[in-house]
């Protein structure tokens, strides 16, 4: 017995010893051929005389962008050229997720629906557009804008006040008036009075067992803020309606078919896949917890948000969140139809300045930025949803 | 005496008509309660509004045949921008005199596929005849060999290379997605810290912007005269990027694992490389099988990506003819068919996906 205590263990059975000459391989690995690429890369960079380094952002751009939510022009550097990029980007992932999350949710709702035929077609329409790639839906719909649709002068209109045509959809908005921005400055501050109300209707509630009608209130501050300041600034209706002034439109709101093709496939295609999320999260919650709630003798408004959205939402919320990630990801492919978000603005520099390394890297590092402070923020949310056993 | 009367009773006693047959199913499904029943009207009137006109212009008023000239009379749609250019849309700048050789190789997948659906048919054997399929395929594909005349990579294109991308683009991620799967789970710090790096890093980027860096950055890192072709490229960044994904799928399989199976494994006196092979990862591959169809599933609809960096898939064949002026303005009839086709594969492959749950989970309720 004491020969094999005494024995030395040879360093190759040593689990410990021979992790670390693993790890010292596999690092000694991917640094060589990290090493390979680089010094090729460098060697060939050379040979093509093309600048390095991150010079480029100040130059001037020299190219217009055709929407553009800051003040821009040719003149501008590449640098505001990017920005611009990226906030177009920002735009259309916003409000994309907004609307996928509502027409999301109805289509899952739709889809549990009692009505066989109001279910059907919640189903028919979540396969159909799951299985259709989201490419092609944005060239469809781009096509019917270009295609399908007449000119400025022949311009549809299915409602008073919003005109379509080819160059895009033309709609009426309240002429500006310096009103405005006070209600969106009262909207701000209503939310944020909601909030802190509704801290402080939770603390009284758990103190005292009195119940603060904080949803009712809520819903009247942030509709009857703005609608006071709208009023104090003397109810101002004047409308902007788009007229036709030689062959386009003039004032009102006007949306490029770009912008509208890539909403209407990014929103149809992620809707399906909501749709199927929200299915599963209310599904998720069993039958049980209703009657167990309703046997208590809540009432239904209150079954819902006390018992069933919380649990629903628990398993909703992550792939929910992954879906909107893919929405944004999505949003790249708006370089196929030409509406300028942050890929299709750096493909540009990429292609005028030469600097491919650079913009390659610009646009996978403004996307992980996306990326991880959503996941950041999902981490956050599941610790803090995650259920705690008692 | 009492079952006579009984009989004679149910006999007598038919339900209502208003709760059987088409009345009742309707009564039951459609219009039980205020709501359900505008919500039943409001459809069938949406249905009744936008059907008819769908199908006159698709059945009735369309052209199936005829020249572009003679589409732009017709009042409904074109089909004929399908069938007058369905080779071209299909294989693309293949040689027309050989394109029999794709079609082949598109049947042999097809048989493969059909064959390997049905889960008894898995075994060894299956997958040497896959090896010695996709082989086939390639010689089919490529030529030079047997008297087929060689055809440049170029000419590749249409459907043959929106599955040859798939195809080969799962076959490479899977083993390169499970290996980076076992590296996040491993025990040593540094491998797992670079398997999560990477897996995240390409996880918060969008495929269009490794297919960029496929098309700009990968020639820079090649030495001088080293050169691949395009298809390759884009491959490689389809493998790259689906890798990862499937990677995250395989490691839900492996955290489904109980602790109780690598103890056992290990007091058999297994090491890693056998702990793995024969206990670990049949067990979860077998649970992750629905979760990787669906991975499948949307790379093939992310081919469809390819067509930014302008290789020629089906969608970029079918764009071209829509950039003949002959066939301009029938961009709707084209997508249409184009859609059905992915259509048709995805559906197929999320149908078969739904089954295989099915038959997983029953297996293990017994």
């Amino acid at each position: 017995m004491d020969d094999i205590q005494t024995e030395k263990i040879p360093f190759w059975l040593d689990p410990k010893k021979r992790a670390i000459i693993f790890q010292i391989g596999v690092f000694c690995a991917v640094g060589l051929l990290a090493y390979y690429l680089i010094s090729n890369t460098l060697i060939n960079l050379e040979k093509q005389s093309v600048a390095t380094g991150w010079g480029f952002l100040q130059k001037e751009s020299s190219f217009e962008i055709g929407e553009s939510p800051i003040e821009y022009s040719a003149a501008s550097t590449y640098l505001r050229a990017l920005i611009v990029g990226a906030l177009n980007t920002l735009k259309v992932s916003f409000i994309g997720i907004v609307i996928t999350v509502i027409l999301g949710t109805i289509i899952g709702v739709a889809r549990l629906s009692t009505n066989w035929l109001v279910s059907k077609m919640a189903g028919i329409y979540i396969e159909v557009m799951q299985d259709i790639p989201v490419l092609l839906q944005l060239f469809f719909w781009y096509a019917i804008f270009y295609e399908a649709l007449p000119g400025p002068r022949q311009a549809l209109a299915p409602i008073k006040g919003i005109f379509l045509c080819n160059r895009g959809v033309a709609f009426t908005v309240p002429a500006s008036h310096p009103a405005h921005k006070y209600m969106f400055l009262a909207i701000v501050v209503a939310c944020f009075s909601v909030y802190f109300l509704r801290r402080w209707a939770k603390k009284r509630q758990d103190e005292t067992g009195k119940i603060f009608p904080t949803f009712r209130v809520g819903i009247s501050t942030i509709i009857g803020l703005p609608l006071l300041t709208w009023l104090a600034f003397g109810a101002p209706i004047a409308m902007d309606t788009p007229k036709l002034v030689g062959f386009n439109f003039k004032g009102g709101m006007m949306l490029s078919p770009e912008f509208i093709a890539l909403l209407l496939g990014l929103v149809l295609y992620t809707a399906a896949f909501v749709a199927e999320v929200v299915r599963a999260g209310i599904q998720s919650v069993s039958k049980g917890q209703t009657e167990a709630a309703m046997a208590i003798g809540l009432r239904p408004a209150l079954v819902l948000n006390l018992v069933i959205l919380p649990q629903a939402l628990r398993v909703i919320i992550p792939p929910l969140t992954s879906q909107m990630l893919n929405l944004t990801k999505n949003s790249s492919l708006a370089v196929a139809i030409g509406f300028p978000d942050f890929v299709s603005v750096a493909n540009t520099t990429i292609n005028q300045t030469g600097q491919s390394i650079e913009g390659v890297a610009l646009i996978m590092a403004v996307y992980l930025i996306f990326s991880l402070s959503t996941s950041a923020f999902m981490n956050w949310y599941n610790k803090k949803a995650a259920l705690v056993e008692r | 005496m009492q079952d006579m009367a009984h009989e004679i009773y149910t006999d007598d006693m038919k339900p209502p008509v208003t709760s059987v047959g088409v009345i009742g199913w309707a009564k039951a499904n459609l219009f039980n309660g205020i709501f359900n029943s505008i919500l039943t009207i409001i459809t069938i009137f949406i249905l009744w509004k936008f059907l008819p006109p769908f199908i006159r212009w698709a059945f009735v008023d369309s052209a199936w045949n005829t020249t572009g000239a003679a589409c732009r009379e017709a009042s409904g749609a074109c089909w004929s921008v399908i069938f007058s250019n369905f080779r071209f849309i299909i294989f693309g700048f293949f040689p027309y005199e050989s394109q029999w050789r794709p079609f082949v190789a598109m049947l042999i997948l097809f048989g493969l596929l059909f064959y390997s659906r049905n889960r008894n048919h898995w075994s060894k054997y299956l997958g040497y005849s896959w090896i010695i399929g996709l082989i086939v395929m390639g010689l089919l594909m490529k030529g030079g060999l047997f008297g087929l005349a060689s055809v440049d990579s170029t000419k590749w294109g249409g459907l043959p290379l929106t599955l040859l991308l798939s195809v080969f683009g799962l076959t490479a991620a899977y083993p390169l997605g499970v290996i980076l799967a076992l590296g996040r789970q491993s025990k040593m710090n540094g491998v797992r810290w670079i398997c999560i790096v990477y897996i995240e890093a390409i996880r918060g980027v969008p495929l269009i912007s490794l297919l960029f860096m496929s098309s700009i950055i990968f020639p820079l890192f090649l030495p001088e005269g080293v050169t691949f072709n395009k298809i390759l490229r884009a491959q490689v960044a389809i493998i790259l990027f689906t890798a990862a994904y499937i990677a995250e799928v395989v490691r839900g399989g492996l955290q489904g694992m109980s602790k109780g199976q690598y103890e056992a494994a290990e007091s058999m006196g297994l090491n890693y490389y056998l702990t793995m092979r024969l206990v670990i990862l049949p067990q979860a591959l077998k649970i992750v099988i629905p979760p990787t169809v669906s991975i499948l599933i949307s790379a093939f609809k992310d081919t469809s990506l390819v067509v930014i960096i302008a290789l020629w898939d089906l969608l970029k064949t079918t764009q071209s003819v829509l950039s003949n002026p002959e066939w301009m303005g029938f961009s709707r009839e084209a997508y249409f068919v184009v859609a059905i086709i992915y259509f048709l594969g995805c559906f197929s492959m999320s149908n078969y996906s739904r089954k295989l749950e099915k038959e997983l989970s029953a297996g293990e309720q017994h």
